[in-house]
């Protein structure tokens, strides 16, 4: 009898969880600024830009991770740059893996968090204004703390859509034991092996209590905020 | 002295308004649903901007749109309390009446924290989040959050409005205090007479964008322009007088108006205080011959100045009681019946009882 968990299934549990944070975290401020932009900000350009920002909703996620790899490769524009000035590897390294788990998961955050923002009374700002807030101090002291419940429940979605992302991460950041197999790629791996059905069905269960934890756990959070917010 | 000639053009609507009204004071725009008083003070504000004009408080400009100055709104420091009292809703009171305080530490202090919680009564809501607060009680936070942020004037934008009749009590009061104690003028928006004369110091008319008459509340309450907006009924002459002596069983007092007297009915107002009051000129009733056997309380001897048609079929008679004028509504046929002419001498007859909740005390008496 094998040791249940595993040292692989431990492995690819903590990976998607760190490839989940570390891509909520490089992107969520990004999501709140093109939100504002998307929601307050007028410019030619505006709707095909909107497009941009959800086309990873609607992509296949092997061409997102295709167009990264282009990008982002070794031999990239970008990655060349990036690995040239400041050493960072993003093919086939976890941070590549968290990265494509952060393009493919920003449009469900920019749609909370724009959604909030379209909430936020424009007449409190203008108050605000009246009592001497200059537009970042108005911004940071009443349009942020009111957007918090969209912030939240955009992070905590992301997160858990984030622990199952597959297409573009194994075509990104490829399937390594340790570093990018995170715990859809095991379960993938799981299910190619004659010998991993057991184990496919665990680590199907773990990916289900997950979403599911996280979609709840959103949920209350934001409950818990809006209250503390007065409303 | 607040100086204001703007224009504003946008489609459906253009506002073409200019006055100038001594400072301290409260400034009534006095006007319709939709005669602009809302896009006037917006304006002044600047969160609205003016496409021609300028807006000057005290000498210093504001707003000069042919030397390109435009205060943005958050240097202007002009208070604004809105209809709406817009609190923000994830601070408590302490929070919304510290916000405008914390912005506010360069500019010479008018009014401290303590100051402010004890003239608007607030002391019990400092813990409490805006939801939890009546309409009225959200007008005297956001007063006071306006008051804080230390403003050289204050902007009110029907802050009654989105308050039931019965509890404007809750707020009217306080607003009455702010005029009789700080030296911060107002301009107050309202369309309702009665808070104009209770309140106001300088009533600026407005009508579909243009100002149609502007001046001190007595003035104003004899010109024509105001007939038409607060309908016959509402009209009358607005008098000023001092409170001489007072019957506290009967509920009456005197009242030195011009060089006569007036009983009025009025209570907790001490002698020596200052009074403005309306005669509704419709209660106004006017006799060729002295009376007798009469319960009317006022016959004062006066002259015709003053006869015109009103817009109601209707005659409106101007007379000059002491020195003060005294506006009468009566009938075509009451008008051939006794003949009036300008010049003529008449008695002018005020019941004491016809005066009841249109006299206000204007400052506190010593």
């Amino acid at each position: 009898m094998n040791d249940v968990p595993s040292p692989a299934e431990l492995d690819a549990l903590r990976l998607s969880l760190e490839v989940a944070v570390r891509s909520v975290g490089f992107s969520l401020p990004l999501a709140v600024l093109v939100a504002w932009i998307l929601t307050r900000a007028r410019f030619p350009g505006r709707m095909l830009f909107d497009a941009f920002v959800h086309l990873p909703l609607v992509l296949p996620p092997v061409a997102v991770g295709y167009v990264l790899l282009v990008l982002f490769g070794a031999r990239g524009p970008i990655g060349a740059w990036l690995r040239s000035h400041f050493g960072i590897e993003l093919a086939f390294t976890t941070a590549g893996a968290a990265l494509a788990t952060a393009v493919m998961t920003f449009p469900l955050m920019v749609r909370a968090i724009r959604l909030s923002l379209e909430n936020v009374d424009r007449g409190l700002e203008e108050a605000a204004r009246t009592l001497g807030a200059a537009p970042l101090d108005r911004f940071v002291s009443i349009t942020l703390p009111l957007m918090l419940p969209g912030i939240l429940a955009g992070a905590v979605t992301a997160l858990a859509a984030g622990l199952g992302e597959f297409g573009a991460v194994i075509t990104f950041a490829s399937n390594i034991p340790g570093a990018t197999r995170t715990l859809p790629l095991a379960l993938y791996t799981a299910m190619q092996s004659p010998s991993g059905d057991a184990l496919a069905l665990r680590l199907a269960l773990l990916s289900f209590a997950l979403g599911l934890l996280g979609l709840l756990a959103s949920e209350l959070l934001v409950r818990r905020v809006r209250r503390l917010l007065g409303r | 002295m607040l100086q204001v000639s703007v224009l504003r053009t946008r489609p459906g609507f253009s506002l073409e308004a200019s006055f100038a009204a001594p400072t301290p004071g409260i400034i009534a725009l006095f006007g319709r649903s939709g005669s602009g008083k809302t896009t006037l003070i917006n304006v002044i504000s600047g969160l609205s901007v003016a496409d021609a004009g300028d807006i000057r408080l005290d000498g210093e400009v504001l707003t000069d749109t042919r030397a390109g100055v435009a205060v943005p709104v958050e240097r202007r420091r002009i208070g604004y309390v809105f209809q709406d009292a817009r609190l923000f809703p994830h601070l408590n009171v302490t929070g919304n009446l510290r916000y405008g305080e914390k912005r506010s530490r360069a500019a010479p202090q008018i009014i401290g924290f303590e100051e402010v919680v004890a003239l608007l009564g607030l002391a019990q809501l400092l813990q409490r989040r805006p939801r939890e607060l009546s309409g009225g009680e959200r007008q005297r936070v956001a007063l006071g959050r306006a008051l804080l942020a230390q403003p050289r004037l204050l902007l009110l934008d029907e802050p009654l409005a989105s308050i039931d009749v019965a509890r404007r009590e809750e707020v009217l009061p306080y607003l009455e205090a702010l005029r009789d104690q700080l030296a911060i003028p107002m301009v107050y928006v309202s369309h309702q007479f009665e808070e104009v004369l209770r309140l106001a110091t300088h009533v600026v008319l407005l009508e579909a964008g243009k100002v149609l008459a502007q001046g001190p509340v007595n003035e104003l309450s004899l010109r024509p322009e105001l007939q038409s907006i607060i309908g016959p009924d509402l009209v009358g002459a607005v008098l000023e007088g001092v409170v001489t002596r007072l019957d506290p069983d009967s509920g009456s007092a005197d009242l030195a108006v011009g060089t006569g007297t007036l009983q009025v009915s009025l209570r907790d107002v001490p002698v020596g205080s200052r009074v403005r009051l309306q005669l509704l000129a419709r209660d106004v009733i006017l006799a060729t011959q002295p009376v007798q056997g009469l319960s009317v309380r006022n016959a004062l001897a006066s002259t015709v100045t003053a006869l015109s048609n009103d817009d109601y079929g209707a005659v409106l008679v101007r007379l000059d009681v002491g020195g003060e004028t005294v506006l009468a509504r009566i009938t075509q046929n009451a008008l051939r019946a006794l003949n009036l002419r300008p010049g003529d001498a008449v008695w002018t007859l005020v019941k004491a009882v016809s005066t009841r909740g249109h006299a206000f005390r204007l400052a506190s008496g010593p």
